[in-house]
């Protein structure tokens, strides 16, 4: 799959002096891949809206800001529209990308987390430790994960740091099935079996020898986990079940939707938003997953 | 392969005895994220009466095994799931279980028809669009296929209801039946079908994405295998050789990935029927989680995972099925 790569990587030594040139290279390939641009730009205009919320639309995006229910490009102040609470559309885009990404990155940091820790531990040692940890795996899969989701929520709160570590538990099953296979398949490897005869740690084989070689698959995996986590989020929020202290797209959806009739805008542009974040994430996936395996047909 | 039958019996008999501890698992975390939760039945009975002095609490609790120990308790609640009592919901004043099975055909007829529609038509237009690979057509169902995997099931809802229903005025907003026409026969299955159109669009489209990505993936890898050439060298073309030989093979990992996202579509109900106003088990879960009817959502939990854990036996079944070089063993 991923010799050419993988080579390069395990080389402890010259590692260093080869990252920019590995990374050059990497992107080169990426950006053969317009489709994947075009997701780089759409990630880096919403990490630009999360960053300059504050600039932008200053002050508290759930306060009163003009009349309720103005349409888009009626008033200079509230250039997005209003909801019918008089909130700013526009305010509440902005700080909502912040919200987004920052439940996005770490929901997927912990999911990948407990991923790569339960795989990893399974993949290398196999067995009945692998056995155990399987049937772990396969509980979390076999609950529907929207309905433990909303169960962690109701029965720990709702507030925004239990959301992201519940998502981050509904979520780590399918990188730890992912890293679990590439465990299997890699500690047989000679490397492997050197670094075990040189007295190496069970530990320190896991996690500096295999785990490198082991985790492209799971940073493009990353991506769609990431794209799911926001959906979650969302999702959440719409049905009312996030955290209300901050402005969320899917609670603007949500509360959109008792003025659709009239006022579509105010649940259409959140609705966009999303979108465009999750498709930003799939068409970056699409393009480290090309430049980290290029041998790998299309 | 002569006795085609046996095989089979116990290979599911196999996978049934395999799902047994998985399923003990789920019943031991709920168990477990409910003793998590804060407050227990009798505060629950004790709030709603007002307030009661500590003895009668101590009696009530008493009453309920509340006062054993947690392995007992762990027990106790192990041996009623096994007889399918999933205890009382103070929300709806019945028997768990009455309420579920109230709720489930709802939810299946949704979860059925939702990928069926997934499955022909993202199957259909993923083998059109390796057909014909990088084609305007192809790039064309690629792009929408995107599209389609990034909007959000609700966002989706919404425009739907707002396009068909609001706008147009050609579909029913939500519920199952149009309320107090009591319809009869066949009136009835086409008023249900209509109610369901647009909970079914929207839970669909973005497994018809996944399904329809996979599929053309997995056509161009078969159309690139040895038997293919061999076919087409023996003088099979156009649709004997899509259909027969390419097609059969390339449903493989479509078939599994069914398999495999059923859960998802199964959570993905909850906000489809929330939505909608579609009396299934995935709007229950919501109502349950807002009102904290806590056995209630547990009796989902378990509901839903022994639905999950039938469906992938029924996958494997079928993937055996397809694919006969996979041993029943």
């Amino acid at each position: 799959m991923t010799i050419p790569d993988t080579s390069v990587a395990s080389d402890s030594l010259p590692d260093i002096n080869l990252m920019p040139a590995r990374s050059l290279v990497l992107w080169r390939r990426f950006r053969r891949n317009r489709a994947a641009l075009l997701g780089l730009v759409l990630f880096v205009i919403v990490v630009l809206m999360a960053a300059l919320a504050d600039v932008v639309t200053p002050g508290d995006p759930l306060r009163n800001a003009g009349p309720p229910l103005t349409a888009p490009l009626v008033l200079a102040a509230n250039p997005l529209g209003t909801d019918q609470l008089g909130r700013d559309i526009m305010a509440g885009i902005f700080h909502g990308a912040r919200i987004s990404l920052i439940i996005g990155v770490v929901a997927t940091l912990i999911s990948i987390a407990i991923g790569v820790v339960i795989g990893a531990v399974a993949g290398y040692f196999g067995g009945k430790v692998d056995g155990a940890l399987m049937r772990v795996t396969e509980a979390f899969q076999t609950i529907p994960s929207f309905v433990l989701l909303l169960t962690l929520v109701a029965i720990f709160g709702s507030s925004i740091q239990n959301i992201v570590i519940a998502i981050g538990i509904v979520s780590w099953t399918a990188p730890a099935r992912m890293v679990r296979a590439e465990f299997m398949s890699l500690r047989k490897r000679e490397f492997v079996d050197a670094a075990r005869n040189l007295g190496v740690s069970d530990v320190a084989i896991i996690f500096r020898e295999i785990l490198p070689n082991a985790l492209p698959p799971v940073i493009v995996f990353a991506s769609v986990v990431m794209a799911t986590s926001i959906l979650m989020e969302s999702a959440l929020a719409f049905l009312g079940l996030g955290d209300p202290n901050y402005a969320s797209w899917g609670n603007m959806i949500g509360q959109g939707r008792s003025v659709l009739r009239t006022a579509w805008f105010c649940s259409v542009i959140p609705g966009v938003a999303i979108l465009l974040t999750v498709l930003s994430f799939s068409l970056m996936g699409e393009g480290l997953n090309d430049a980290l395996n290029p041998r790998q047909k299309k | 392969m002569s006795l085609p039958v046996p095989p089979l019996l116990t290979y599911t008999v196999r996978r049934v005895v395999q799902a047994i501890p998985i399923i003990i698992l789920i019943m031991v975390g709920s168990f477990l994220l409910i003793k998590l939760a804060p407050g227990d039945t009798v505060d629950a009975l004790v709030g709603d009466m007002g307030g009661a002095d500590p003895a009668f609490v101590a009696r009530l609790r008493a009453e309920y095994g509340l006062d054993e120990s947690v392995m007992v308790q762990l027990w106790r609640y192990m041996l009623k799931l096994a007889q399918f009592d999933f205890g009382w919901s103070y929300v709806y004043e019945q028997p768990v279980i009455t309420v579920l099975m109230s709720r489930l055909g709802n939810t299946m007829l949704l979860m059925v028809s939702s990928l069926m529609v997934a499955f022909t038509f993202g199957v259909t237009l993923g083998a059109i669009a390796a057909k014909r690979a990088y084609s305007w057509t192809d790039n064309m169902i690629s792009t929408l296929g995107l599209v389609f995997y990034a909007m959000p099931s609700f966002f989706l809802s919404l425009l739907l209801i707002l396009i068909f229903s609001v706008k147009l005025g050609w579909l029913p907003v939500g519920g199952i039946r149009t309320i107090g026409a009591f319809k009869t026969g066949w009136a009835d299955v086409a008023d249900v079908a209509r109610h369901l159109v647009m909970p079914t669009a929207a839970l669909s489209l973005i497994y018809l994405a996944f399904y329809m990505r996979l599929m053309r993936t997995s056509v161009l890898e078969v159309m690139d295998l040895d038997f293919v050439r061999t076919a087409r060298a023996k003088g099979a073309g156009g649709a004997r050789l899509m259909f027969h030989h390419v097609m059969r093979n390339a449903l493989l990992p479509v078939v599994t990935l069914l398999g495999l996202q059923f859960s998802t579509v199964l959570g993905g109900s909850v906000i489809i029927e929330t939505i909608f106003s579609l009396p299934g088990i995935g709007q229950l879960a919501y109502t349950s989680v807002v009102k904290r009817d806590l056995n209630t959502l547990m009796g989902i939990i378990a509901i839903s995972s022994i639905i999950v854990v039938i469906v992938n036996v029924v996958t494997d079944l079928v993937y055996a099925w397809l694919d006969p070089r996979i041993e029943l063993k």
